[in-house]
């Protein structure tokens, strides 16, 4: 196959970037995306010219780390990881887009490399259950229906690449946030914090500059592991029952 | 110098708990006073600086991904293991010991495969109340399976993506530290080398990938997280980032590496389709308990999977089912591994490339009926439609070993601490528990069990000995120097401007260590890979090419310098395996097979544990032996008949 490539070069985020147009010649329909671009990086480093900067990492479709925007959907044209996208998905002779993630919460390092740090300060701000290792009672102490735990588990699949928010127009991180918050509210292991979490989540996100949800549903469209947006309902539901319950508010409205 | 395990004295059972009392403590409020380095936020390492953090000790952790959740732990499918006995059929602690150190072919000690199998208990009630959401029965209880060949449901699972539920356990509870200030966390940010003072661990040097900045980080210790090292061969089922330069590194600063030629290699992967080939991927073994792995009796060129149906039965080879009558197609990872490359060998494989041999479900779907094929592994027959294009209901998958984990590591004590004083290595780092071969869903249970169960006690002793006032700032001349040598070599390795790329050296190594130190080796054929392996070095340093600058994000300089190590510790193990002419576990030497062809140990003469000492620039390392004694366990040749 050949293949004509326009990708978003940039150096640094400083500097302003532009599209550059390669020949990707001699591509086989049997390449993974990421091959055909490490293919043409040797060639371009041949030729003295710098290799295009991408994120990866265990090209296995689960680390959430591959992150490229190609022919204008987050991982390209299937609902998969960027890693997992064959170049037999694309016809010989097209010309393919390739940029980063666009949103202003996930700053241009370099290239196609962009700051996902803001995943995790949201993580930080409650995205977990406060034990302390040891001292937790035995594992089949907690009886939890089959049905409760797979929904869990549903949510909790998500890989934080942040294809959710580069889909979304708003670059909203509702999905990414909803996951966590929805695993945790439906596990009995969650519910002790369950209001103070859905609350600093969503303050973090806020502070962090994702925009807000309008529901076009984009996010579960793209997501390459299938998050339904019910979490965003569920979250939603958690944050306004927080919002009128947690003790911040009480004391607050007896001051 | 001679290596003391420390394993307590005492009957088996009691070891670790006697230990764990005579361990000297911190008391809580001095443990603010003591500065610990983690490197690596995996399994190991987050679970490590998580628990650490939360007994009130300042942690400082690194990794070199953009956040601590992308170690590769997380790409582990099939589960973790845990003598929890739920199922009551017979599984204990004493059972997942012996099957452990039996599996790892009695190359292990057993006082830290004990402990092992003792704390796997507590790592499931940890994950559950962490929110961990395991598989559960419809009694709300959790469910096991049996994995890999073990005659007891002792295996705990989260659909196909374990690793990533332990992970995501582990992150939270690093989070949590995070917020609470105990632990900073340096994410895009690569160890480079570790300063040791007067013979203790003083700190790390380390590299800011984003901007290039080199920098020192002092502590009372350091725990290397960093994972395992199967990149070596290029391919390999590792993420891309994976590496071996903090453990390397260590190496040269006086860490004993050990048995560096230990590597699993696994049989179920989907095969290589040309030379664009960029890695490896698994797909769980759980497939040969339906799949039947076979290839053709004659040698057909180029056998296309859907060509397959066109091979009459009378003139298929199910050879793991003509060979192994007992075990059939779940003889274990090594052994259905050689068998695949035999097969090959023999130019009987299947595909375009000749390396590859079938692993067929029409028997299992016309038994089954393809609905219930497609409960137990509609995933994984998802995947390797959207890999291959192929797809396995209508035809057989095509499958070919690949490198998968390393049991080799650094030589740690029954504590996990290295020769240095002050520096540790956790979880697949370390050379500890697995012997010459790893237990299928073992590697998260020892990840895991380093991490939460053994160094918070241990490393207790070490920092309540050498007292918080034991510490060595950054304005140390040491840790000048160690800057120096970490800008230097990244000045030297930009300055080359050859003309070779960083991934052609990768590749080269790769094949050499294939060929010569993979499924089956021989001396001659090591001999050829050493001599191969220093040409290889030394027209890497003079005809690299790494563009850029050291200043900025710069992938090619992150990977020629984690090269340059690979290729070091290439003759490192292609010299341990040399050394070791017996066959065990992973590691086959073809001079020592039995007449029917399996592997052969040696008892007599490699009972031990190798553990090599580096003694300079292109000189040779130094062996030495941690012989390894059997009290409980009474050692026997493996059969799979």
């Amino acid at each position: 196959m050949n293949i004509t490539l326009k990708v978003w070069r940039q150096k640094n985020k400083d500097t302003k970037g532009g599209f550059k147009t390669y020949q990707a010649d001699h591509v086989s329909s049997d390449m993974s995306f990421l091959e055909m671009l490490d293919v043409l990086n040797t060639s371009l480093i041949k030729k003295g010219e710098e290799p295009i900067h991408f994120d990866h990492d265990c090209r296995e479709g689960i680390c959430g780390m591959c992150s490229l925007y190609i022919n204008g959907h987050p991982h390209g044209p299937l609902q998969t990881t960027t890693c997992q996208l064959h170049m037999r998905t694309f016809k010989d002779g097209e010309t393919i887009t390739v940029e980063p993630w666009r949103a202003k919460a996930f700053p241009i390092i370099k290239d196609l490399v962009v700051d996902r740090s803001a995943f995790d300060r949201i993580q930080q701000a409650g995205g977990y259950v406060s034990v302390n290792t040891g001292g937790v009672p035995d594992a089949n102490e907690i009886p939890i229906p089959k049905k409760i735990a797979d929904e869990a588990f549903d949510a909790a699949a998500c890989i934080g690449c942040g294809a959710c928010v580069a889909a979304c127009k708003n670059a909203s991180a509702m999905l990414f946030v909803s996951a966590k918050v929805s695993q945790l509210a439906l596990l009995p292991q969650g519910q002790a914090e369950k209001k103070e979490r859905a609350e600093k989540m969503v303050a973090q996100m806020d502070s962090e500059g994702f925009g807000s949800c309008t529901n076009t549903r984009a996010c579960e469209a793209e997501c390459p592991k299938g998050i339904s947006v019910t979490n965003i309902a569920r979250m939603n539901r958690e944050y306004f029952s927080a919002m009128m319950t947690s003790y911040e508010v009480v004391v607050g409205g007896g001051e | 110098m001679k290596l003391e395990s420390k394993v307590p004295e005492g009957p088996l059972a009691e070891k670790w708990t006697k230990h764990k009392f005579n361990l000297k403590l911190v008391n809580p409020a001095n443990k603010r006073k003591y500065d610990v380095i983690v490197v690596g936020t995996g399994l190991a390492g987050a679970s490590a600086a998580a628990s650490l953090g939360e007994l009130g000790y300042n942690v400082k952790a690194f990794c070199f991904q953009d956040s601590p959740r992308r170690a590769h732990s997380i790409a582990a499918q099939g589960g973790i293991n845990a003598a929890k006995n739920y199922q009551n059929d017979g599984d204990s602690v004493y059972r997942l010991f012996y099957d452990t150190i039996k599996g790892g072919d009695y190359r292990a000690r057993e006082g830290n495969v004990y402990r092992l199998a003792e704390v796997s208990v507590n790592i499931i009630d940890q994950c559950v109340a962490q929110g961990v959401p395991f598989a559960r029965e419809y009694g709300g209880l959790l469910a096991n399976r049996s994995f890999g060949g073990a005659q007891v449901s002792r295996t705990f699972y989260a659909r196909g993506q374990t690793g990533q539920q332990l992970l995501l356990g582990a992150y939270s509870a690093l989070n949590r530290q995070i917020a609470n200030g105990k632990v900073k966390m340096y994410t895009r940010t690569e160890m480079l080398d570790v300063v040791v003072v007067d013979g203790k661990t003083r700190g790390i040097i380390t590299r800011d990938l984003v901007t290039g900045k080199i920098e020192s980080h002092s502590g009372h210790a350091v725990l290397l997280c960093t994972g395992g090292y199967g990149n070596v061969f290029y391919l390999s089922t590792n993420a891309k980032g994976s590496n071996v330069t903090a453990s390397w590194r260590a190496h040269k600063k006086g860490a004993l590496f050990g048995n560096p030629c230990f590597t699993q290699i696994h049989p179920t992967c989907i095969p290589v389709s040309g030379d664009h080939q960029s890695k490896l991927t698994l797909m769980s073994e759980s497939l040969r308990n339906d799949g039947r792995v076979w290839v053709p009796k004659t040698a057909h060129k180029g056998l296309k999977a859907k060509e397959a149906a066109s091979i009459p039965e009378s003139d298929r080879d199910y050879f793991l089912e003509r060979k192994y009558p007992s075990f059939g197609n779940l003889v274990p990872r090594d052994v259905a591994s050689r068998n695949a490359k035999m097969m090959c060998d023999e130019g009987r494989g299947v595909g375009a490339t000749g390396l590859a041999v079938f692993l067929d479900f029409s028997d299992a779907i016309k038994r089954d009926g393809r609905k219930t094929i497609e409960a137990k592994y509609g995933n994984l027959f998802d995947m390797y439609k959207q890999i291959t294009g192929d797809n396995p209901y209508e035809m057989p998958m095509m499958i070919f070993p690949a490198v998968h984990y390393t049991m080799g590591g650094l030589w740690v004590d029954y504590n996990l601490m290295t020769n240095v004083p002050g520096l540790y290595a956790l979880g697949e780092a370390n050379f500890s528990d697995h012997g010459a071969n790893r237990l299928g869903a073992s590697a998260l249970m020892q990840g895991l069990a380093d991490g939460y169960f053994v160094i918070p006690y241990t490393l207790g002793d070490y920092l309540a000995n050498i007292g918080w006032n034991d510490k060595v700032g950054t304005d140390h001349p040491a840790f000048k120097e160690a800057i120096e040598a970490v800008n230097a070599r990244v000045n030297k390795l930009l300055s080359i401007k050859g003309k070779k790329t960083v991934d052609e050296f990768h590749r080269e190594l790769g094949l050499t260590m294939w060929e010569y130190c993979g499924m089956s080796r021989n001396e001659a054929g090591l001999k050829t890979a050493k001599k191969k392996i220093q040409e290889l070095k030394a027209e890497f340093w003079s005809n690299v090419d790494v563009l850029g600058n050291s200043n900025e994000l710069n992938m090619e300089l992150e990977k020629a310098g984690r090269v340059a190590d690979f290729i070091e510790l290439g003759e490192l193990m292609v010299d341990d395996a040399l050394n070791r002419a017996e066959s065990c576990g992973g590691h086959f030497r073809e001079e020592s097979q039995t007449p029917d062809g399996e592997a052969l140990r040696k008892d007599d003469e490699f009972t031990f544990a190798s553990a090599w000492e580096y003694k300079g620039e292109n000189q040779p390392e130094e062996l030495h032996k941690e012989e390894l004694r059997f009290e409980n366990v009474k050692l026997t040749q493996r059969s799979y008949k």
